[in-house]
Protein backbone atom coordinates (compact mmCIF):
# COMPACT_ATOMS: atom_id res chain seq x y z
CA UNK A 1 0.00 0.00 0.00
CA UNK A 2 1.27 3.66 -0.84
CA UNK A 3 1.89 6.14 1.77
CA UNK A 4 -1.58 7.88 2.39
CA UNK A 5 -1.15 11.75 3.05
CA UNK A 6 -1.22 12.73 6.37
CA UNK A 7 -2.33 16.00 8.47
CA UNK A 8 0.09 18.05 9.58
CA UNK A 9 -0.78 19.75 12.37
CA UNK A 10 -0.03 23.55 12.92
CA UNK A 11 0.30 25.50 16.07
CA UNK A 12 -3.52 26.44 15.90
CA UNK A 13 -4.73 23.04 14.67
CA UNK A 14 -2.57 21.15 17.46
CA UNK A 15 -5.36 20.99 19.94
CA UNK A 16 -8.03 19.31 17.89
CA UNK A 17 -5.28 16.47 16.72
CA UNK A 18 -4.25 15.98 20.52
CA UNK A 19 -7.67 15.50 21.36
CA UNK A 20 -8.50 13.22 18.92
CA UNK A 21 -5.44 11.02 20.09
CA UNK A 22 -6.81 11.15 23.75
CA UNK A 23 -10.54 9.83 21.66
CA UNK A 24 -12.02 13.30 22.37
CA UNK A 25 -13.48 15.34 19.80
CA UNK A 26 -12.72 19.44 20.37
CA UNK A 27 -13.89 21.79 18.29
CA UNK A 28 -13.56 25.49 18.06
CA UNK A 29 -16.55 27.81 19.88
CA UNK A 30 -16.55 31.56 18.59
CA UNK A 31 -19.08 33.01 22.26
CA UNK A 32 -19.62 36.33 19.97
CA UNK A 33 -20.88 34.50 16.94
CA UNK A 34 -22.43 31.54 19.04
CA UNK A 35 -21.29 29.26 16.86
CA UNK A 36 -19.16 26.29 15.97
CA UNK A 37 -16.01 26.26 14.19
CA UNK A 38 -14.74 23.96 11.75
CA UNK A 39 -11.53 23.46 10.52
CA UNK A 40 -9.96 25.38 13.33
CA UNK A 41 -9.00 28.55 12.73
CA UNK A 42 -7.20 31.37 14.00
CA UNK A 43 -9.81 33.80 14.39
CA UNK A 44 -13.69 33.05 13.72
CA UNK A 45 -14.66 33.07 9.87
CA UNK A 46 -17.11 35.81 8.87
CA UNK A 47 -16.33 38.28 11.44
CA UNK A 48 -12.65 37.39 11.98
CA UNK A 49 -13.62 37.68 16.11
CA UNK A 50 -10.58 37.06 18.11
CA UNK A 51 -12.57 35.14 20.93
CA UNK A 52 -12.08 31.35 19.86
CA UNK A 53 -12.12 29.00 22.45
CA UNK A 54 -11.75 25.00 22.29
CA UNK A 55 -14.60 22.80 24.12
CA UNK A 56 -15.28 18.98 23.39
CA UNK A 57 -18.18 17.91 21.01
CA UNK A 58 -20.18 15.44 21.56
CA UNK A 59 -19.08 13.15 18.59
CA UNK A 60 -21.98 12.50 17.00
CA UNK A 61 -23.76 14.03 13.94
CA UNK A 62 -25.62 12.75 10.63
CA UNK A 63 -24.57 11.96 7.27
CA UNK A 64 -24.65 15.28 5.11
CA UNK A 65 -23.79 13.61 1.45
CA UNK A 66 -21.39 10.89 0.23
CA UNK A 67 -19.85 9.36 -2.23
CA UNK A 68 -18.93 5.62 -2.90
CA UNK A 69 -15.85 6.20 -5.15
CA UNK A 70 -15.57 2.70 -7.04
CA UNK A 71 -11.98 4.25 -8.39
CA UNK A 72 -8.94 5.44 -6.44
CA UNK A 73 -9.46 8.93 -6.07
CA UNK A 74 -5.68 9.08 -6.29
CA UNK A 75 -2.77 6.88 -6.32
CA UNK A 76 -2.57 6.43 -2.29
CA UNK A 77 -5.97 4.57 -2.60
CA UNK A 78 -4.77 2.07 -4.67
CA UNK A 79 -6.35 -1.23 -3.53
CA UNK A 80 -8.62 0.47 -1.15
CA UNK A 81 -11.77 0.52 -3.31
CA UNK A 82 -14.42 2.01 -2.72
CA UNK A 83 -13.86 4.39 -0.70
CA UNK A 84 -16.49 5.50 1.49
CA UNK A 85 -16.52 9.18 1.85
CA UNK A 86 -18.50 11.28 3.38
CA UNK A 87 -19.53 14.82 4.90
CA UNK A 88 -20.98 14.89 7.92
CA UNK A 89 -22.92 17.51 10.08
CA UNK A 90 -21.90 17.66 13.74
CA UNK A 91 -24.64 17.93 16.10
CA UNK A 92 -23.01 21.24 16.86
CA UNK A 93 -23.58 22.69 13.39
CA UNK A 94 -20.17 22.37 11.78
CA UNK A 95 -19.46 19.82 8.60
CA UNK A 96 -16.64 17.88 7.95
CA UNK A 97 -15.26 15.79 5.25
CA UNK A 98 -14.56 12.14 6.90
CA UNK A 99 -14.55 8.08 5.92
CA UNK A 100 -17.20 6.01 6.93
CA UNK A 101 -16.16 2.61 8.67
CA UNK A 102 -17.99 -0.52 10.16
CA UNK A 103 -20.69 -0.11 7.46
CA UNK A 104 -22.03 -1.63 3.96
CA UNK A 105 -21.72 0.92 1.52
CA UNK A 106 -25.56 0.27 0.23
CA UNK A 107 -26.31 0.91 3.82
CA UNK A 108 -25.11 4.49 3.61
CA UNK A 109 -27.92 7.14 3.65
CA UNK A 110 -28.22 10.88 3.88
CA UNK A 111 -29.47 11.40 6.84
CA UNK A 112 -28.12 8.28 8.90
CA UNK A 113 -26.85 9.20 12.32
CA UNK A 114 -23.37 8.52 13.02
CA UNK A 115 -20.66 8.57 15.96
CA UNK A 116 -17.13 9.41 15.62
CA UNK A 117 -14.49 6.96 15.43
CA UNK A 118 -11.15 7.67 16.52
CA UNK A 119 -8.91 5.82 13.92
CA UNK A 120 -5.20 5.76 14.65
CA UNK A 121 -3.04 5.58 11.82
CA UNK A 122 -0.33 2.68 12.44
CA UNK A 123 3.27 3.30 13.34
CA UNK A 124 2.07 7.28 12.93
CA UNK A 125 1.66 9.10 15.98
CA UNK A 126 -1.61 10.38 14.37
CA UNK A 127 -5.32 9.47 14.95
CA UNK A 128 -8.15 10.35 12.16
CA UNK A 129 -12.15 11.27 12.69
CA UNK A 130 -13.76 8.90 10.48
CA UNK A 131 -17.24 8.08 11.50
CA UNK A 132 -19.81 4.70 11.77
CA UNK A 133 -23.51 4.08 12.61
CA UNK A 134 -24.58 5.21 15.96
CA UNK A 135 -25.10 2.74 18.04
CA UNK B 1 -23.76 49.64 -12.30
CA UNK B 2 -21.12 47.95 -14.60
CA UNK B 3 -20.28 47.03 -18.46
CA UNK B 4 -22.16 49.11 -20.79
CA UNK B 5 -21.13 46.79 -23.42
CA UNK B 6 -18.48 48.61 -25.23
CA UNK B 7 -16.24 45.87 -25.16
CA UNK B 8 -16.10 43.01 -27.91
CA UNK B 9 -14.71 39.91 -28.33
CA UNK B 10 -13.35 40.46 -31.88
CA UNK B 11 -11.30 37.88 -32.61
CA UNK B 12 -10.12 34.10 -31.48
CA UNK B 13 -8.46 31.15 -32.17
CA UNK B 14 -8.57 27.71 -30.80
CA UNK B 15 -6.46 24.61 -31.17
CA UNK B 16 -8.22 21.35 -31.96
CA UNK B 17 -8.50 19.19 -29.02
CA UNK B 18 -6.07 16.19 -29.33
CA UNK B 19 -6.01 12.84 -27.21
CA UNK B 20 -2.59 12.77 -27.41
CA UNK B 21 -0.22 15.38 -27.10
CA UNK B 22 1.11 16.52 -30.64
CA UNK B 23 4.74 17.69 -28.91
CA UNK B 24 5.65 20.40 -31.30
CA UNK B 25 3.90 23.56 -29.79
CA UNK B 26 6.98 24.44 -27.04
CA UNK B 27 6.68 26.05 -23.94
CA UNK B 28 3.58 27.25 -22.46
CA UNK B 29 5.13 30.63 -23.17
CA UNK B 30 5.54 29.79 -27.19
CA UNK B 31 2.17 28.78 -26.47
CA UNK B 32 0.90 31.73 -25.77
CA UNK B 33 2.67 33.59 -27.85
CA UNK B 34 1.36 31.07 -30.95
CA UNK B 35 -2.43 31.43 -29.86
CA UNK B 36 -1.74 35.17 -29.63
CA UNK B 37 -0.99 35.76 -32.78
CA UNK B 38 -3.28 33.32 -34.14
CA UNK B 39 -6.73 35.42 -32.06
CA UNK B 40 -5.11 38.48 -33.66
CA UNK B 41 -4.95 37.52 -37.11
CA UNK B 42 -8.42 36.29 -36.97
CA UNK B 43 -9.28 39.65 -35.49
CA UNK B 44 -7.29 41.49 -38.54
CA UNK B 45 -5.66 43.64 -35.73
CA UNK B 46 -1.53 44.60 -35.39
CA UNK B 47 -0.14 42.94 -32.86
CA UNK B 48 1.66 46.36 -31.88
CA UNK B 49 -1.77 47.46 -30.54
CA UNK B 50 -1.99 45.42 -27.66
CA UNK B 51 -1.82 46.80 -24.63
CA UNK B 52 -3.37 44.83 -22.30
CA UNK B 53 -3.16 40.94 -21.27
CA UNK B 54 -4.99 38.22 -19.15
CA UNK B 55 -2.96 35.33 -18.44
CA UNK B 56 -3.10 32.28 -16.05
CA UNK B 57 -0.42 29.78 -14.65
CA UNK B 58 2.18 29.10 -17.28
CA UNK B 59 4.86 26.12 -16.28
CA UNK B 60 7.83 28.11 -16.72
CA UNK B 61 6.92 30.57 -13.72
CA UNK B 62 4.96 30.12 -10.64
CA UNK B 63 4.93 34.06 -10.20
CA UNK B 64 5.19 37.41 -11.93
CA UNK B 65 3.31 35.70 -14.68
CA UNK B 66 1.75 38.40 -16.38
CA UNK B 67 5.38 40.46 -16.42
CA UNK B 68 7.49 37.02 -18.08
CA UNK B 69 4.01 37.20 -20.63
CA UNK B 70 4.25 40.44 -21.16
CA UNK B 71 7.88 40.31 -21.70
CA UNK B 72 8.22 37.72 -23.79
CA UNK B 73 5.43 38.68 -26.14
CA UNK B 74 7.70 41.92 -26.42
CA UNK B 75 4.65 44.08 -25.27
CA UNK B 76 4.75 46.72 -22.76
CA UNK B 77 1.12 46.87 -21.58
CA UNK B 78 -1.60 49.09 -19.53
CA UNK B 79 -3.04 45.99 -18.40
CA UNK B 80 -1.45 42.60 -17.03
CA UNK B 81 -4.14 39.95 -15.04
CA UNK B 82 -3.06 37.10 -13.53
CA UNK B 83 -6.52 35.02 -13.31
CA UNK B 84 -6.63 31.76 -10.88
CA UNK B 85 -9.98 30.62 -10.78
CA UNK B 86 -9.71 27.00 -12.20
CA UNK B 87 -12.32 26.43 -14.84
CA UNK B 88 -14.14 29.79 -14.27
CA UNK B 89 -10.44 31.28 -15.48
CA UNK B 90 -11.57 32.29 -19.43
CA UNK B 91 -14.56 33.68 -18.49
CA UNK B 92 -13.44 35.81 -15.67
CA UNK B 93 -10.39 37.12 -18.05
CA UNK B 94 -12.79 38.35 -20.67
CA UNK B 95 -15.11 40.49 -18.25
CA UNK B 96 -11.22 41.86 -16.84
CA UNK B 97 -10.52 42.43 -19.94
CA UNK B 98 -13.83 44.35 -20.80
CA UNK B 99 -13.64 46.26 -17.50
CA UNK B 100 -9.99 47.60 -18.75
CA UNK B 101 -11.24 48.57 -22.15
CA UNK B 102 -14.11 50.33 -20.43
CA UNK B 103 -12.10 52.08 -18.05
CA UNK B 104 -10.05 53.32 -21.06
CA UNK B 105 -6.84 51.58 -19.74
CA UNK B 106 -6.33 49.38 -22.25
CA UNK B 107 -7.48 49.19 -26.53
CA UNK B 108 -7.11 45.80 -27.21
CA UNK B 109 -6.71 42.83 -24.61
CA UNK B 110 -5.60 39.41 -25.05
CA UNK B 111 -6.57 36.22 -23.17
CA UNK B 112 -5.16 33.21 -23.82
CA UNK B 113 -5.26 29.67 -22.06
CA UNK B 114 -2.35 27.63 -23.65
CA UNK B 115 -2.96 24.13 -22.92
CA UNK B 116 -0.74 21.73 -24.33
CA UNK B 117 2.24 19.48 -22.98
CA UNK B 118 5.45 21.90 -22.25
CA UNK B 119 8.47 20.13 -23.47
CA UNK B 120 10.66 18.63 -20.21
CA UNK B 121 14.00 17.89 -20.15
CA UNK B 122 15.02 14.43 -20.29
CA UNK B 123 16.78 14.22 -17.19
CA UNK B 124 14.03 15.58 -15.23
CA UNK B 125 12.80 14.08 -12.04
CA UNK B 126 9.39 12.32 -12.48
CA UNK B 127 7.15 14.73 -11.07
CA UNK B 128 5.42 12.85 -7.98
CA UNK B 129 1.45 12.48 -8.73
CA UNK B 130 -0.36 15.24 -6.97
CA UNK B 131 -4.02 15.91 -5.41
CA UNK B 132 -5.76 17.42 -8.20
CA UNK B 133 -7.12 20.77 -7.55
CA UNK B 134 -6.36 20.51 -3.68
CA UNK B 135 -3.50 22.20 -2.29
CA UNK B 136 -1.35 19.41 -0.59
CA UNK B 137 1.36 22.36 1.06
CA UNK B 138 1.36 22.48 4.90
CA UNK B 139 -1.20 24.63 6.48
CA UNK B 140 -3.17 23.97 3.76
CA UNK B 141 -6.60 22.81 5.04
CA UNK B 142 -7.08 20.87 2.46
CA UNK B 143 -3.88 18.97 3.36
CA UNK B 144 -4.55 18.63 7.11
CA UNK B 145 -8.76 18.30 7.01
CA UNK B 146 -9.89 16.70 3.18
CA UNK B 147 -7.21 15.15 1.55
CA UNK B 148 -5.83 12.62 4.35
CA UNK B 149 -9.56 11.29 3.88
CA UNK B 150 -9.41 10.83 0.60
CA UNK B 151 -11.46 13.25 -0.38
CA UNK B 152 -9.25 14.58 -3.51
CA UNK B 153 -9.44 15.55 -6.98
CA UNK B 154 -12.66 16.14 -8.77
CA UNK B 155 -15.06 12.94 -9.39
CA UNK B 156 -15.79 12.92 -5.23
CA UNK B 157 -16.14 16.49 -4.85
CA UNK B 158 -18.81 16.68 -8.04
CA UNK B 159 -20.47 13.29 -6.40
CA UNK B 160 -21.23 14.60 -2.82
CA UNK B 161 -23.01 17.16 -4.80
CA UNK B 162 -25.35 15.39 -6.85
CA UNK B 163 -25.69 12.92 -4.00
CA UNK B 164 -26.89 15.90 -1.78
CA UNK B 165 -28.77 16.98 -4.83
CA UNK B 166 -30.96 13.56 -5.12
CA UNK B 167 -31.33 13.71 -1.76
CA UNK B 168 -33.58 17.03 -1.68
CA UNK B 169 -34.37 17.07 -4.99
CA UNK B 170 -34.62 13.55 -6.48
CA UNK B 171 -32.14 12.63 -8.49
CA UNK B 172 -33.29 11.30 -12.61
CA UNK B 173 -30.53 9.74 -14.12
CA UNK B 174 -32.04 9.15 -17.52
CA UNK B 175 -32.25 13.41 -17.46
CA UNK B 176 -28.60 14.00 -16.75
CA UNK B 177 -27.83 11.17 -19.21
CA UNK B 178 -29.33 13.34 -21.84
CA UNK B 179 -27.08 16.43 -21.33
CA UNK B 180 -24.58 14.28 -22.27
CA UNK B 181 -26.29 12.49 -25.42
CA UNK B 182 -27.57 15.84 -26.60
CA UNK B 183 -24.19 17.40 -26.12
CA UNK B 184 -22.84 14.36 -28.49
CA UNK B 185 -25.22 15.31 -30.94
CA UNK B 186 -24.06 18.54 -31.14
CA UNK B 187 -20.58 16.60 -31.26
CA UNK B 188 -21.24 15.33 -34.15
CA UNK B 189 -22.00 18.74 -35.77
CA UNK B 190 -18.44 20.05 -35.42
CA UNK B 191 -15.56 18.32 -37.06
CA UNK B 192 -13.34 19.58 -34.09
CA UNK B 193 -14.81 17.49 -31.62
CA UNK B 194 -13.04 14.65 -30.10
CA UNK B 195 -16.18 12.76 -30.36
CA UNK B 196 -17.14 13.79 -33.85
CA UNK B 197 -18.71 11.18 -36.00
CA UNK B 198 -19.89 8.97 -32.29
CA UNK B 199 -23.16 9.39 -31.58
CA UNK B 200 -24.73 7.91 -27.93
CA UNK B 201 -27.25 7.29 -26.39
CA UNK B 202 -28.78 7.28 -23.08
CA UNK B 203 -28.40 3.86 -22.19
CA UNK B 204 -24.94 3.77 -23.29
CA UNK B 205 -24.06 6.56 -20.76
CA UNK B 206 -26.20 4.75 -18.09
CA UNK B 207 -24.09 1.64 -18.76
CA UNK B 208 -21.05 2.97 -18.60
CA UNK B 209 -18.97 2.56 -15.01
CA UNK B 210 -20.23 3.96 -12.37
CA UNK B 211 -17.15 5.98 -11.12
CA UNK B 212 -18.40 7.56 -7.69
CA UNK B 213 -21.90 7.00 -7.06
CA UNK B 214 -24.21 8.58 -8.65
CA UNK B 215 -21.51 9.64 -11.20
CA UNK B 216 -21.36 7.52 -14.60
CA UNK B 217 -18.16 7.44 -16.78
CA UNK B 218 -19.63 9.07 -19.81
CA UNK B 219 -20.96 12.41 -17.43
CA UNK B 220 -16.78 13.00 -16.91
CA UNK B 221 -15.12 15.12 -18.71
CA UNK B 222 -12.67 13.52 -21.76
CA UNK B 223 -8.94 15.42 -20.83
CA UNK B 224 -7.07 16.28 -23.94
CA UNK B 225 -4.52 18.75 -24.71
CA UNK B 226 -5.16 21.85 -26.82
CA UNK B 227 -5.31 25.44 -26.16
CA UNK B 228 -7.68 29.11 -26.76
CA UNK B 229 -7.80 32.46 -27.04
CA UNK B 230 -9.98 35.78 -27.46
CA UNK B 231 -8.94 39.30 -28.23
CA UNK B 232 -11.00 41.61 -26.73
CA UNK B 233 -11.38 45.08 -27.51
CA UNK B 234 -12.86 48.70 -27.67
CA UNK B 235 -15.22 49.65 -30.21
CA UNK B 236 -13.34 51.70 -32.58
CA UNK B 237 -11.11 48.43 -33.61
CA UNK B 238 -14.16 46.24 -33.32
CA UNK B 239 -15.26 47.81 -35.77
CA UNK B 240 -12.57 47.82 -38.24
CA UNK B 241 -12.53 43.85 -37.08
CA UNK B 242 -12.80 41.16 -39.83
CA UNK B 243 -16.06 39.51 -37.84
CA UNK B 244 -19.24 40.93 -36.03
CA UNK B 245 -18.28 41.77 -32.97
CA UNK B 246 -19.47 40.07 -29.84
CA UNK B 247 -20.10 42.54 -27.27
CA UNK B 248 -19.42 41.34 -23.55
CA UNK B 249 -22.80 43.37 -21.89
CA UNK B 250 -23.30 41.80 -18.50
CA UNK B 251 -21.16 39.46 -15.87
CA UNK B 252 -21.27 38.06 -12.78
CA UNK B 253 -18.33 36.46 -10.65
CA UNK B 254 -19.28 34.99 -7.24
CA UNK B 255 -15.81 33.13 -5.48
CA UNK B 256 -18.11 30.72 -2.43
CA UNK B 257 -15.35 28.40 -0.83
CA UNK B 258 -12.88 26.13 -1.93
CA UNK B 259 -14.20 22.53 -0.22
CA UNK B 260 -17.79 21.48 -0.84
CA UNK B 261 -18.09 20.20 2.93
CA UNK B 262 -17.53 24.24 3.95
CA UNK B 263 -20.52 25.40 1.62
CA UNK B 264 -22.80 27.47 3.73
CA UNK B 265 -25.67 25.94 1.07
CA UNK B 266 -23.83 23.35 -1.12
CA UNK B 267 -27.72 23.83 -3.05
CA UNK B 268 -27.24 26.93 -3.54
CA UNK B 269 -24.18 27.20 -6.69
CA UNK B 270 -22.35 30.62 -7.11
CA UNK B 271 -23.85 30.79 -10.14
CA UNK B 272 -26.74 31.98 -8.57
CA UNK B 273 -25.37 35.55 -7.74
CA UNK B 274 -23.51 35.90 -10.93
CA UNK B 275 -26.15 35.02 -13.05
CA UNK B 276 -28.27 37.59 -11.38
CA UNK B 277 -25.53 40.39 -11.69
CA UNK B 278 -24.90 39.48 -15.47
CA UNK B 279 -28.73 39.32 -16.60
CA UNK B 280 -29.81 42.74 -14.30
CA UNK B 281 -26.22 44.39 -15.58
CA UNK B 282 -27.16 43.44 -19.43
CA UNK B 283 -30.73 44.23 -18.59
CA UNK B 284 -32.08 40.80 -20.39
CA UNK B 285 -34.24 38.54 -19.21
CA UNK B 286 -33.35 34.74 -19.41
CA UNK B 287 -35.82 34.46 -22.06
CA UNK B 288 -34.29 36.53 -24.37
CA UNK B 289 -31.16 34.48 -24.77
CA UNK B 290 -30.76 32.55 -27.76
CA UNK B 291 -28.16 29.69 -26.55
CA UNK B 292 -26.46 28.90 -23.75
CA UNK B 293 -23.23 27.32 -23.20
CA UNK B 294 -22.50 26.04 -19.68
CA UNK B 295 -19.84 24.69 -18.46
CA UNK B 296 -20.22 20.83 -18.28
CA UNK B 297 -17.11 19.28 -16.34
CA UNK B 298 -20.03 16.86 -14.87
CA UNK B 299 -23.39 16.66 -15.95
CA UNK B 300 -24.40 17.65 -12.55
CA UNK B 301 -22.95 20.96 -13.20
CA UNK B 302 -25.56 22.20 -16.12
CA UNK B 303 -28.24 20.79 -14.54
CA UNK B 304 -28.00 22.36 -11.55
CA UNK B 305 -26.53 25.91 -13.66
CA UNK B 306 -29.91 25.88 -15.71
CA UNK B 307 -31.89 25.98 -12.27
CA UNK B 308 -29.47 28.32 -10.38
CA UNK B 309 -28.90 30.75 -13.17
CA UNK B 310 -32.71 30.85 -13.77
CA UNK B 311 -33.50 29.05 -17.05
CA UNK B 312 -35.73 27.14 -14.84
CA UNK B 313 -36.99 27.20 -11.04
CA UNK B 314 -35.14 25.14 -8.03
CA UNK B 315 -35.19 21.86 -8.34
CA UNK B 316 -36.78 21.26 -11.93
CA UNK B 317 -33.91 20.90 -14.32
CA UNK B 318 -34.46 16.96 -14.87
CA UNK B 319 -38.10 18.10 -16.31
CA UNK B 320 -36.14 21.12 -18.20
CA UNK B 321 -34.05 18.88 -19.47
CA UNK B 322 -36.40 16.01 -20.39
CA UNK B 323 -38.36 19.50 -22.24
CA UNK B 324 -36.51 20.85 -24.13
CA UNK B 325 -33.90 20.04 -27.17
CA UNK B 326 -30.87 21.14 -25.90
CA UNK B 327 -29.04 20.42 -29.65
CA UNK B 328 -28.11 23.27 -32.16
CA UNK B 329 -31.35 22.93 -33.62
CA UNK B 330 -33.56 22.31 -30.14
CA UNK B 331 -35.61 25.19 -28.61
CA UNK B 332 -33.07 25.49 -26.10
CA UNK B 333 -29.50 25.15 -27.56
CA UNK B 334 -26.58 24.43 -24.93
CA UNK B 335 -22.89 23.41 -25.58
CA UNK B 336 -23.27 23.63 -29.11
CA UNK B 337 -19.95 22.77 -29.91
CA UNK B 338 -20.18 19.50 -27.84
CA UNK B 339 -19.60 20.96 -24.42
CA UNK B 340 -16.32 20.17 -22.64
CA UNK B 341 -17.90 16.28 -22.35
CA UNK B 342 -17.84 15.72 -26.22
CA UNK B 343 -15.53 18.52 -27.79
CA UNK B 344 -12.83 17.14 -25.18
CA UNK B 345 -11.71 19.30 -21.89
CA UNK B 346 -8.04 21.08 -22.50
CA UNK B 347 -7.17 22.25 -19.19
CA UNK B 348 -8.59 25.76 -18.32
CA UNK B 349 -8.67 26.05 -22.01
CA UNK B 350 -12.24 23.99 -21.33
CA UNK B 351 -13.20 27.01 -19.84
CA UNK B 352 -12.39 29.02 -22.79
CA UNK B 353 -14.22 27.00 -25.03
CA UNK B 354 -17.20 27.61 -23.82
CA UNK B 355 -16.75 31.65 -24.58
CA UNK B 356 -15.65 30.68 -27.85
CA UNK B 357 -19.23 28.56 -28.62
CA UNK B 358 -21.13 31.47 -28.02
CA UNK B 359 -19.03 34.08 -29.42
CA UNK B 360 -18.73 31.53 -33.04
CA UNK B 361 -22.84 31.30 -32.79
CA UNK B 362 -22.92 35.29 -32.19
CA UNK B 363 -20.40 35.82 -35.51
CA UNK B 364 -22.15 33.00 -37.25
CA UNK B 365 -19.12 30.73 -37.17
CA UNK B 366 -20.66 27.65 -36.22
CA UNK B 367 -20.96 25.52 -39.43
CA UNK B 368 -22.92 22.99 -39.20
CA UNK B 369 -23.98 23.36 -35.62
CA UNK B 370 -25.41 27.22 -36.20
CA UNK B 371 -28.35 28.20 -34.36
CA UNK B 372 -29.98 30.53 -37.03
CA UNK B 373 -29.93 34.22 -35.95
CA UNK B 374 -28.32 33.44 -32.69
CA UNK B 375 -27.65 37.13 -31.13
CA UNK B 376 -27.44 36.56 -27.72
CA UNK B 377 -25.47 34.08 -25.59
CA UNK B 378 -25.25 32.93 -22.03
CA UNK B 379 -21.23 31.71 -21.06
CA UNK B 380 -21.05 30.08 -17.23
CA UNK B 381 -17.36 29.34 -16.00
CA UNK B 382 -16.66 26.69 -12.81
CA UNK B 383 -13.95 26.33 -11.19
CA UNK B 384 -13.14 24.11 -8.21
CA UNK B 385 -16.14 21.88 -7.07
CA UNK B 386 -18.33 24.34 -8.62
CA UNK B 387 -16.77 26.71 -5.45
CA UNK B 388 -16.08 29.85 -7.87
CA UNK B 389 -18.16 30.39 -11.17
CA UNK B 390 -18.51 33.26 -13.61
CA UNK B 391 -21.42 34.23 -15.79
CA UNK B 392 -20.67 36.08 -19.06
CA UNK B 393 -23.90 37.96 -21.35
CA UNK B 394 -22.65 37.98 -24.83
CA UNK B 395 -24.85 39.77 -27.45
CA UNK B 396 -24.38 40.62 -31.46
CA UNK B 397 -25.20 43.81 -32.87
Amino acid sequence: MPDRPLPAPTPTSQPFWDGLRRRQLLLQYSPSTRRWVYYPRGLAPGTLADDLEWREAAGTGTVYTFTVARRPTAPAWEGASPQLIAVVELDEGPKVTTELVDIDPDAIRIGLRVQAVFEDVPGRDVTLLKFAPLR
Amino acid sequence: MGLRGAAAIVGMAEWRPERRPPGHRGTTLEQWASLARAALADAGIDPRQVNGICTGGIRESASFVPSTVAEYLGMPVNFAEFVDLGGATAAGMVWRAAAAVELGIADVVLCVVPASPAPVPSDAPAVPAGYGASSDRFGSPQAEFDIPYGNVAQNCGYALIAQRYGHTYGYDPLALAKIAVDQRTNACANPDAIFYGQPITAEDVLNSPMIADPIHMLEIVMPVSGGAAVVVAGAEAARRARHRPVWISGFGEHVAFKTPTYADDLMQTPIGPASDQAFAMAGMARREVDMVSIYDCYTITVLMTLEDAGFCPKGEGARFIRSHDLTYRGDFPCNTHGGQLSFGQAGLAGGMSHVLDGARQIMGRAGAGQVPGCRTAFVSGNGGIMSEQVALILQGD
